[in-house]
């Protein structure tokens, strides 16, 4: 069936702001059907609230609404475009939701939308886990036996009825399993349920039998209008049932199943998609086998693209949202050709002939006191696939590809094991089991011991074992004594360079020159779909050590992009979006672009985005690999954020030509005292500092610079490690984490300004010109990290004349340090003093908000300028022009996953994700910003307010207002007497020490709709941090600074005054980019190509 | 197994592999091809159609499921050497009951691991399947390659006769060899239609198959003649899988021809070809054949695509059968040969056969646009290129076993009505009414 031309318009949601189980890989999917839909000739207009995706970028859509996804603000948007058609499934769990809301209430209806890709009913039987189970039982498939509760005592009689504990706890409609768990006692099952009543949009909670240690698998399906179905790929979770499969680590294509088995999975997901009603498009099928008999169970299906999808598109090359997306719009599988082999049709099953292994990143480390225990609840934030022609391979890849400081898997001295409790490592599931099993064979346990354990297949500890063999004879010689073929035995292992230097006593440099010398150098591989069966002519690449090289010669210079790594909190979807916007950019300055990532829920990974692609970790020795196959002219390493400028000097003493920013100036701006004395040359204002690579050193800069002090480790991302001291005792303790945090570098002090306004500043640098992107003033005042703090463009309370001067500093500083490309510089503003807190020559997490605010792609520009583009050429819209309109980035939390964490916000960054709301007028805007992560805002009810001593007086002004919009206020003693001087009406509540019933009692009877309670002090198990973690449980609206209580009550009275229209990016100025100069010619001069 | 042992592998062209035994001792030669099959090393290995060839699996990790008695295709390997990227050590399935370099070992079967099986899939698919010798003997290249370069090939080749039983059984009993397989398939409950299957290689799922829709089967030699068979008095005769040269099985299309229009024929893979050759087509060699589980086929009486097991490196040449019946053919008149044609028009093209009348074309790859399937319209019998009985790989086509009933049985629809989503699609079209 060919294109439908009855429908025009369509819609598209995408999935909001990035939080744990929702990550980017819905910006890969929905950038890919946006774009098709567009290739097709149809309107496309989108709603989706998260500025740091690409698919927001104004090209890939008709109409871009930066609007929050709720269903009210859809309605808007339906209203004023009249789309003929909606595609809710490629938004993640969000935009289904919302597409339902929607279907359901009558609004598509009412204005005529067609649900297309998956129907309302198709969703429903898939999401409902009741209708699923009946669904499943009339294709005679089984499901794990369970029961629905609807309250703590409906779920109560199910342990019996079920055949007791352990039991598995899943509520309805909640993303990443949000609110499920494993409970073993009726006291977990009660709080479980609770939990997960008041998470679930239906009110409804799963409670079943636990099939946990059986075989987990999933199959990503796909169907058309005309029945024809196919499965992209298998996917194996190793970790047994009772990790989430975003927490597990994934192989791909399944590797313990016989074809019998398989082809009854296959069989089944057919009939499944069948029976659910998936017209067209892709669903993921996820899959329990009993290991002892092969009974299989259908765990639960998802009638949209998802995670597992995009990683599936990753390792197969079938570009599953792009087929689907064609499939909404009548196409058929046959009717579509496969985009890598160009000559065979999309209505075939990929072969792969490599083994794909994902790893889940998680981010413990920031969320002090919270259970690390891995559960059918996904914890991690982001994942890193390998490729490798085999299991191990892939394995030890996957491992350094995660960049938590490990070289691989083990055999790095960095082992740290519970030795009491070494089993506990490999029974209970963890972040560092894969190290237990490793270390476990090494030990000389049994295979089948460590299996019974871990309930891990036997298959993949044989797989390590293997890996652990190697090592066992590498430790046994030296480097000189190292055979070609042991060392090519230990590199098809997964070994890396620096392991091995390790394992031999020696540098990553001598090992490398060593293994060069025996002649053992890497292989590149094509990821084709066919294992080799046909010509592919999409140059995807991975890197194995085998016989063949199949890197395609070039045909233009080219320059390398070392993409940003897997998703962590401080380095997320902005820098890939920055790494995909530079290759954009110089693709169609004459360069080939090759990028080098191991992201598989990024855009810069999907093997349309730039000319080649290297699916490859970030480290020295794979990226050294890969641009001694290509020769590039250049590499960028300022797009990825500190990934890759990590490896800059690296790469740059290697010979390596570094494009742009040169690793000294990046040095320059990282060493203090180094930069102290430029500041001083400049004649620009910096809080007093010091560095100290001791704890005495740390004392005596304390004593020179005086309390409170930001301590901070140098080098890292995201505030990692980052406290304010206010005295001794707590600035010793946190000297010796940092410490830890980064080993190799000092320990930064900076006097603290507290109370200073905060402010971010993006700029591009040619060496002649200065750019200025945006001035971002902070809603939160300086302390909190600017990464989770709210910024609004343009500036909404300082003066314009602090301004001129912040833009003063900002062009003699990119230009004194010699910055080529961009910069982003944070200030400080305290008693009408301007000072620098930080300057950092690279893309950073503000560059989309920037881009998206003011219509100019700051990365794009940069990424010009880099290849030899002048500012004054590219005719850029003035710096100071009225955008007509404020715009608000608002940080995403995610405090709700992790229960036990304190969840006051502070110098270290601890923020998923962003959104951005936009409106004429500042609150109107903040109001959106704040719709778009809760959903809601109060409206009205009890507002909670206690405060520290410091903010009594400014809290008068927001009860008032508070009064004025028709909240009752209900307070702590203190804070009750000074409103009450000030004349305002309060109630008073006891604390939570001071007896019952308390505050907390008041949220849990949902008697409170909004708290204000900024911190009293450090101390975690505080009143304060029973509030907040009350108000995490209950979902109230909790606001921590006092900056962020005047902008939400701003926020609440614009929205109960109607002000919240919704407007797209196309509305707005946009840079009119000039056509690039051939950049690239200089290099085909110079290099006779 | 003890010490690594070295062995390499050796192409007519002089190319060599060198790696590691993970089989039994020795040196075996046949044509080297690849299968891209991620699933189902011990149904492929079990194929007697591999007979004469070494097989490469592009799938990496080969053996991880160990084998088991079930999964078994015939009574042995019949693939002459096995090549893989590596092997397991360790046998990982409920079912296992051997692991397969021991059971590789019990069936003398020579296997090489530790080869860059992509690059020998690549080397084999620009330049065609070709003569090799894998050795844990000889490990000399040269010498090596002077074998592959010596060893028979496979065009002109009968290798039915060598791998077909010499005297009939009926399935579910004891073979003439002596073995039993584990698993016969659950025939139904109710009257059984008769079939006589021709032996040339068949694999037992095909048995199976034909068994669970309801046949009962006598398995004949492949030399046995026509009114042998008559004298039997079949419902329906099946022309199985099998090894080598189409065109050097003349004893069976002579044959087949002999039954045409006295009985319904259904044919597979080599059966295809028998049919294809019986009404006048010729075949000829694909430069490295088709061999895997993820092929698209349309069938172009009902338009939709099947996902196909396939293995076969002949392929049928439907122009040659005779000219094109434009008035047959939706009044089309292409090129007989342009199957992206037929395709594109979504005709399913009939050509004219000098003994047997008209000839549809039913059946193209897609990923080459190849012949697989045909029927002859005044005769009852059809033909299909690839395995609709998987084992290993999708199980998209089975319906064709329905259509056989159904062509027993005399339905003209037998082709499309038995694709369970066409019934599908007629079924909610009736709701709709």
């Amino acid at each position: 069936m060919p294109r439908r031309d009855d429908i025009s318009t369509i819609l598209v949601i995408g999935s909001g702001p990035i939080v744990i189980g929702q990550a980017c890989e819905f910006d890969y999917s929905g950038a890919q059907a946006c774009k098709v839909l567009r290739d097709e000739g149809y309107r496309v207009v989108l709603v989706n609230s998260n500025p740091a995706t690409i698919m927001t970028d104004p090209e890939f859509a008709d109409r871009t609404y930066l609007e929050p996804v709720t269903p009210e603000f859809v309605e808007k948007v339906i209203a004023a475009e009249r789309p003929d058609a909606l595609l809710p499934t490629l938004g993640g769990q969000t935009g289904l939701n919302c597409a339902v809301a929607l279907a359901e209430s009558g609004v598509l209806e009412r204005y005529g939308v067609e649900l297309i890709g998956a129907k309302l009913d198709a969703i429903k039987k898939g999401e409902d886990r009741k209708l699923f189970a009946e669904a499943m039982a009339a294709i005679g498939l089984e499901v794990p036996r369970g029961g629905y509760a609807y309250s703590v005592s409906d779920a109560e009689r199910l342990p019996g009825e079920l055949g007791g504990f352990p039991l598995v706890i899943r509520p309805s409609f909640t993303m990443g399993g949000a609110g499920g768990g494993i409970v073993y006692n009726v006291d977990e099952l009660r709080d479980q349920v609770a939990h997960g009543v008041s998470l679930s949009p239906t009110g409804e909670v799963l409670v079943e039998e636990s099939v946990i240690g059986w075989k987990e698998y999933e199959m990503e399906v796909m169907r058309d209008a005309n029945d024809n179905t196919v499965i992209v790929c298998s996917i194996e979770n190793i970790d047994a049932m009772g990790v989430h499969t975003g927490d597990s680590i994934t192989v791909a294509p399944a590797q313990t199943l016989t074809d019998r088995e398989y082809q009854v999975m296959r069989d089944a997901s057919l009939a499944i998609l069948r029976e659910i009603g998936v017209e067209t498009g892709g669903s993921n099928v996820q899959f329990a086998v009993n290991p002892l008999d092969g009974r299989m169970l259908v765990i639960e299906m998802n009638p949209r693209v998802s995670r597992s999808s995009a990683l599936a598109s990753k390792a197969t090359g079938f570009p599953i949202a792009k087929i689907a997306a064609k499939l909404a719009v009548g196409f058929t599988l046959d009717e579509i050709s496969n985009d890598i082999t160009r000559e065979t049709p999309a209505c075939f099953e990929p072969s792969i002939d490599y083994t794909v292994v994902k790893v889940p990143r998680w981010a413990f480390e920031k969320f002090k006191g919270t259970d690390t225990t891995l559960t059918t609840r996904m914890k991690s934030v982001g994942e890193a696939m390998a490729i490798g022609r085999t299991f191990s391979e892939a394995l030890g890849k996957a491992f350094r590809s995660l960049e938590t400081g490990r070289l691989g898997l083990g055999a790095d001295g960095k082992d740290a094991f519970d030795e009491v409790k070494f089993d506990r490592g490999l029974t209970v599931p963890n972040e560092n089991r894969m190290f237990y099993i490793a270390d476990a064979l090494w030990r000389g346990r049994d295979v089948q011991e460590i299996s019974d354990l871990t309930r891990i297949d036997p298959w993949f500890i044989d797989q390590v074992k293997s890996q652990v063999e190697v090592e066992g004879m590498v430790r046994k010689v030296s480097l000189e004594g190292m055979s070609a073929d042991l060392m090519r035995s230990a590199k098809q292992h997964g070994l890396s360079d620096p392991q091995l230097a390790h394992l031999l006593h020696s540098d990553e440099t001598s090992v490398r020159a060593r293994r060069l010398e025996l002649g053992v150098r890497p292989t590149f591989k094509s990821v084709d779909t066919c294992a080799g069966e046909f010509l592919a002519t999409t140059p995807y690449y991975y890197k194995t050590y085998e016989d063949e090289d199949e890197v395609a010669p070039a045909t233009r210079p080219r320059v390398v992009i070392l993409g940003a790594g897997p998703n962590r909190i401080g380095q997320g979807i902005e820098f890939d979006y920055c790494c995909v916007h530079a290759s954009y950019a110089l693709h169609a300055a004459g360069y080939e672009t090759v990028m080098i990532n191991c992201n598989p829920e990024t855009v810069s990974t999907d093997y349309d985005t730039s000319d080649r692609l290297y699916f490859e970790p970030l480290t020295f020795e794979d990226v050294m690999d890969v641009i001694e196959a290509e020769k590039p002219v250049g590499v960028l390493v300022t797009f990825g954020g500190q990934t890759p400028l990590k490896l800059a000097r690296a790469l740059e003493d290697a010979g390596v030509p570094i494009l742009g920013t040169k690793p000294e100036a990046i040095d320059l701006a990282e060493d203090r005292e180094r930069f102290a004395e430029v500041l001083d040359r400049l004649g620009i204002a910096y809080p007093a500092a010091g560095t100290a690579r001791s704890a005495s050193e740390a004392v005596e800069v304390a004593s020179r610079i005086g309390y409170p002090l930001l301590v901070r480790p140098s080098y890292v991302l995201g505030g990692r490690g980052m406290v304010i001291a206010y005295d001794e005792e707590y600035l010793l303790r946190h000297v010796a984490d940092a410490v830890v945090v980064s080993p190799d570098h000092p320990v930064l002090l900076d006097r603290f300004l507290e109370g200073a306004i905060e402010v971010d500043v993006d700029a591009v640098c040619d060496g002649r010109d200065v750019y200025i992107g945006g001035v971002m003033e902070h809603i939160e005042e300086a302390g909190i990290h600017s990464g989770d703090s709210a910024c609004c463009i343009p500036h909404f309370t300082l003066g314009d004349s602090i301004v001129e001067e912040i833009r003063g500093h900002t062009r003699r500083i990119a230009l004194e340090i010699g910055t080529h490309g961009l910069i982003n510089i944070q200030f400080a503003v305290k008693d009408s003093t301007v000072y620098v807190l930080e300057v950092n020559p690279r893309a950073s997490r503000t560059v989309p908000f920037v881009s998206k605010a003011t219509g100019v792609p700051l990365a794009k520009v940069a990424a010009r300028v880099m290849a030899g583009e002048m500012l004054a050429d590219l005719a850029l819209p003035p710096e100071e022009r009225d955008l007509g309109r404020f715009c608000v980035k608002e940080a995403v939390m995610p405090f709700g996953r992790f229960p036990g964490a304190d969840s006051v916000l502070g110098p270290e960054m601890k923020s998923t994700g962003e959104v951005m709301g936009s409106a004429a007028d500042f609150p109107a805007a903040y109001a959106k910003s704040q719709l778009a992560i809760d959903y809601s805002l109060p409206s009205e009810g009890v507002a909670f307010i206690s405060v520290c001593d410091r903010d009594k007086r400014a809290i008068v002004g927001v009860a008032m207002h508070l009064r004025a919009l028709g909240f009752e206020i209900l307070s702590t003693r203190g804070t009750a007497r000074g409103l009450r001087a000030a004349g305002i009406p309060v109630t008073e509540v006891l604390k939570v020490h001071e007896g019952r019933p308390n505050i907390v009692d008041r949220m849990t009877d949902a008697q409170v709709q909004l708290v204000i309670n900024t911190p009293f002090g450090r101390e975690t198990r505080s009143d304060g941090y029973q509030i907040r973690a009350a108000a995490i449980r209950h979902g109230i609206t909790n606001i921590t600074t006092m900056a962020a209580a005047q902008a939400s009550v701003q926020a609440i009275e614009a929205m109960k005054a109607g002000r919240l229209g919704v407007s797209a990016l196309q509305d707005f100025d946009r840079w009119q980019a000039p056509v690039p100069c051939d950049s690239a010619a200089v290099h085909r001069d110079v290099a006779g190509e | 197994m003890t010490l690594s042992r070295r062995a390499l592998l050796a192409l007519e062209d002089g190319r060599c592999f060198p790696g590691l035994a993970c089989g039994a001792d020795g040196t075996s030669d046949g044509e080297a091809v690849f299968n891209t099959s991620m699933t189902g090393y011990q149904e492929i290995l079990t194929d007697p159609s591999y007979a004469g060839q070494i097989v490469t699996m592009t799938m990496p990790h080969i053996g991880n499921c160990g084998v088991n008695e079930e999964d078994m295709e015939s009574r042995g390997v019949f693939a002459r050497g096995l090549v893989v990227r590596q092997m397991s050590r360790v046998s990982s399935n409920w079912r296992a009951t051997s692991t397969l370099p021991a059971f590789l070992h019990q069936q003398g079967v020579v296997a090489i691991e530790g080869v860059d099986t992509r690059l020998l899939t690549r080397h084999l698919r620009e330049r065609g399947a070709m003569r090799a010798v894998i050795s844990t003997e000889d490990l000399d290249p040269i010498s090596l390659s002077a074998k592959a370069a010596s060893a028979p090939g496979l065009v002109g080749r009968d290798l039915v006769r060598e791998v077909a039983v010499t005297s009939p059984f009926e399935w579910g009993s004891e073979d003439p060899t002596g073995y039993r397989p584990a698993d016969t398939g659950t025939a139904p409950a109710g009257p059984s239609r008769r079939v006589v299957a021709f032996d040339s290689g068949i694999k037992f799922n095909i048995l199976r198959r034909l068994a669970e829709a309801g046949c009962s089967v006598r398995i004949v030699p492949p030399t046995t003649s026509a009114a042998e068979v008559l004298a039997l008095s079949p419902d329906g005769v099946f022309l199985a899988n099998g090894p080598g040269d189409p065109a050097a099985v003349d004893y069976l299309y002579n044959t087949l021809g002999a039954l045409l229009g006295t009985v319904p024929v259904f044919g597979i893979c080599l059966g295809h070809q028998m049919l294809s050759l019986a009404v006048g087509a010729t075949t000829f060699k694909l430069k490295y054949g088709h061999r895997g589980g993820n092929q698209p086929v349309m069938n172009l009486l009902t338009g939709q695509v099947e996902v196909t097991s396939q293995n076969h490196g002949f392929c049928v040449d439907f122009a040659s059968v005779g000219p094109l019946v434009p008035a047959s053919s939706g009044g089309l008149d292409h090129d007989p040969g342009d199957m992206a044609a037929w395709v594109r028009a979504g005709v399913a093209p009939v050509v004219s056969s000098e003994r047997f009348g008209p000839v549809q074309l039913t059946h193209v790859n897609l990923n080459d646009m190849t012949a697989e399937g045909l029927r002859l319209l005044e005769k009852k019998a059809f033909s299909v290129q690839y395995h609709p009985e998987a084992a290993p790989g999708p199980h998209d086509a089975r319906y064709l076993f329905g259509a056989f009933m159904a062509l027993m049985d005399g339905r003209d629809d037998y082709l499309s009505a038995h694709d369970p989503r066409v019934a599908r699609a007629r079924g909610a079209a009736e709701g709709d009414r």
